[in-house]
């Protein structure tokens, strides 16, 4: 199972980058979308992986038992998936923006800002 | 002495809600933004003061022990980031009340500008490196904002690198921290580096200190890594700009720093070769940029970036008497780079453009010359002219690598500072020196509205910080060589948040 994440996860890494070097700004949305997956999901692996034990400690004792899946991955890969929900939405926001004033989804074209 | 180590944090965010809820009085957003700010500068000097005194703050939230809990651990060199980053505030926020349109204003730039300062304080002060993480990601996405705060082409287009390009570090900086915990099982920063210490997995070290100096890198903008810069900083409003050019390279540098001094210790074999031909690149490839360019700001971009360079490499030559001088250097520059980016808009409202070109042949100078004067002061100190700030770093930094020998960089150092020296003498020529070449061309000439006082005000303040670093660079230099020698001293930091007797227990691993 752990080989077969880390697969789909250098997959995923892969997939972001491709995208992101398209010229198109909607591809690269959807590349930079791609690339915060990949790196949610390498912490949720990078945790280790432990299949129905949750990390419940029973009364009386102060630590669950062994196995348990390592609940802090999880909360952290909350906090990075409202963070990049969150930037994400902004940069449609931006690109849409982008591609009224400038006209083009090609990112050739911004040239604007090189001299 | 704890609510003084998070008020940093809480004051911005307090400022930041207040101008929010006001939002349609931007008379009251102004006062707040003015007054929050200056507040905030008396804060950080009083946490100055008090880590001076006693030594690292460590405040855990919640009261749960490190390194199970979220700690603040605020240590000189993070306090004298902080204060560094409420004087560019401060500044910011005077020269913006008259310096940003009313437009601009009323689409939320003081809540965004409080913000901003909340991120940057909040990643200077953070002892957990997955928080560290997420102040970035505060401090990201208000500069984003601010960036493209204004709908202009020019603006957008940069805001689109300069957002994909911080979404794609900060995107390995994360996967890194995925790997860092699952190596060593935790965040804090303090218990990281005991644990790295005492590994003998020396390759996956070598790997995560090498994806985080990517990751750092691309926000610092070192040598390979530093397109999106210049592409995006001359774009928004000119107070944006300062801020952005003073601040948020330098938040990727503490990083650097941080964690190249307290996680992965400088490496003579592996890690000092590639910082010091790193640091050599950066500094070349900014200042020969700067000199190709001829648009006030976009020299003044690349200037950014040869400066990282320095401060690089004091980290790379990793003595006290180096890292000294990078904390200095940091201090001088940030100070500097900030009343650059200000000048330029002074320069720019008196003649209308900030094209050097365009600028001359009717000069700055013809039309004020206090502002001519206000350029001169931060330009050779940036160039590094005794007796201003910028001498006196450099000449640590030269005699802390003359020390242990290394002649390639301190030549490269050397020459750099001439071609600083080059393209700042072009900025004042073009700009500031040129006199009207016919007589004709003083009447069709372009006059803009005079420079109003609030805007004056921060620009010669800021120069009045830049002298007296130079005067007194002997007290400010023992407080940055008492910073570094903290900074070096890693057993200190993890004993300050972990306790006498966590430093016993895991005395054999």
């Amino acid at each position: 199972m752990q080989i077969l994440i880390a697969i789909i996860i250098g997959g995923i890494f892969a997939c972001a980058i491709y995208m992101i070097l398209r010229r198109s700004i909607v591809k690269l949305i959807m590349g930079l979308a791609l690339l915060g997956h990949a790196a949610n999901l390498l912490i949720f692996s990078a945790g280790g992986l432990a299949k129905g034990h949750p990390a419940l400690v029973a009364p009386g004792s102060t630590a669950p038992p062994e196995p348990y899946a390592d609940p802090l991955p999880q909360a952290l890969i909350l906090t990075a998936i409202v963070i990049s929900f969150g930037v994400l939405a902004f940069m449609m926001v931006l690109v849409s923006r982008a591609y009224n004033a400038v006209g083009n989804d090609d990112t050739d074209e911004f040239v604007n800002t090189e001299r | 002495m704890s609510t003084l180590a998070v008020l940093p944090v809480i004051l911005p965010l307090a400022a930041g809600a207040i101008s929010v809820l006001l939002w349609k009085s931007l008379r009251v957003q102004r006062v707040v933004g003015v007054v929050a700010t200056l507040a905030l500068v008396i804060v950080s000097l009083l946490l100055f003061r008090e880590v001076h005194r006693e030594g690292i703050i460590v405040v855990r939230m919640g009261s749960w022990p490190s390194p199970l809990g979220i700690s603040f651990v605020v240590d000189l060199f993070g306090s004298i980031m902080v204060v560094l980053a409420a004087i560019t505030g401060a500044a910011t926020a005077i020269y913006s009340v008259r310096g940003i349109d009313k437009r601009r204003q009323s689409f939320l730039y003081f809540p965004l500008l409080h913000i901003l300062l909340m991120g940057v304080c909040g990643a200077f002060l953070t002892g957990d490196i997955f928080n560290l993480y997420v102040w970035f990601e505060v401090l990201l996405m208000s500069s984003f904002v601010l960036l493209a705060l204004g709908n202009e082409r020019d603006q957008l287009e940069g805001a689109i690198k300069y957002v994909t390009i911080n979404l794609m570090s900060s995107a390995l900086f994360l996967t890194s921290i995925g790997i860092l915990y699952g190596t060593f099982g935790t965040l804090d920063m303090a218990d990281l580096s005991r644990k790295i210490a005492a590994t003998q997995n020396t390759g996956i070290v070598t790997t995560l200190s090498m994806l985080f100096l990517i990751a750092f890198g691309i926000k610092a903008a070192i040598f390979p890594l530093f397109f999106w810069l210049p592409a995006s900083y001359h774009t928004p409003p000119f107070a944006v700009s300062a801020i952005f050019a003073g601040l948020l390279t330098k938040v990727g540098v503490y990083a650097i720093i941080r964690v190249f001094t307290l996680l992965f210790p400088i490496d003579p074999g592996f890690t000092r070769p590639l910082m010091l031909f790193l640091a050599a690149m950066t500094m070349l490839t900014g200042v020969l940029g700067a000199a190709a360019q001829m648009e006030f700001r976009r020299v003044l971009s690349f200037h950014i970036i040869s400066q990282i360079g320095y401060m690089l490499l004091g980290l790379a030559l990793a003595t006290p008497l180096a890292l000294a001088g990078s904390v200095f250097y940091i201090m001088h520059h940030i100070i500097v780079k900030a009343n650059l980016f200000f000048i330029a808009g002074l320069a720019e409202r008196i003649r209308g453009t900030s094209d050097l070109k365009a600028i001359g042949p009717v000069s700055v100078y013809a039309r004020s010359p206090l502002v001519a004067i206000l350029f001169f002061i931060p330009a050779m100190s940036l160039a590094g002219i005794p007796p201003l700030s910028g001498f006196f770093a450099k000449l640590v930094l030269i005699r802390a690598g003359l020390e242990i020998g290394e002649w390639a960089i301190i030549a490269v150092a050397l020459v750099v500072s001439i071609l600083t020296l080059y393209s700042m003498t072009k900025i004042w020529a073009e700009a500031f020196w040129k006199g009207p070449a016919r007589r004709e061309d003083e009447a069709e000439s372009v006059t803009k509205d005079a420079v109003p006082p609030s805007m004056l005000l921060p620009v010669a303040t800021l120069a009045a910080i830049t002298v007296a670093v130079g005067l007194f660079a002997g007290p400010i230099f023992d407080i940055a060589s008492r910073a570094a020698a903290q900074l070096l001293d890693k057993e200190g930091y993890v004993r300050a948040v972990l306790g006498d007797d966590a430093m016993q227990a895991e005395g054999s691993p």
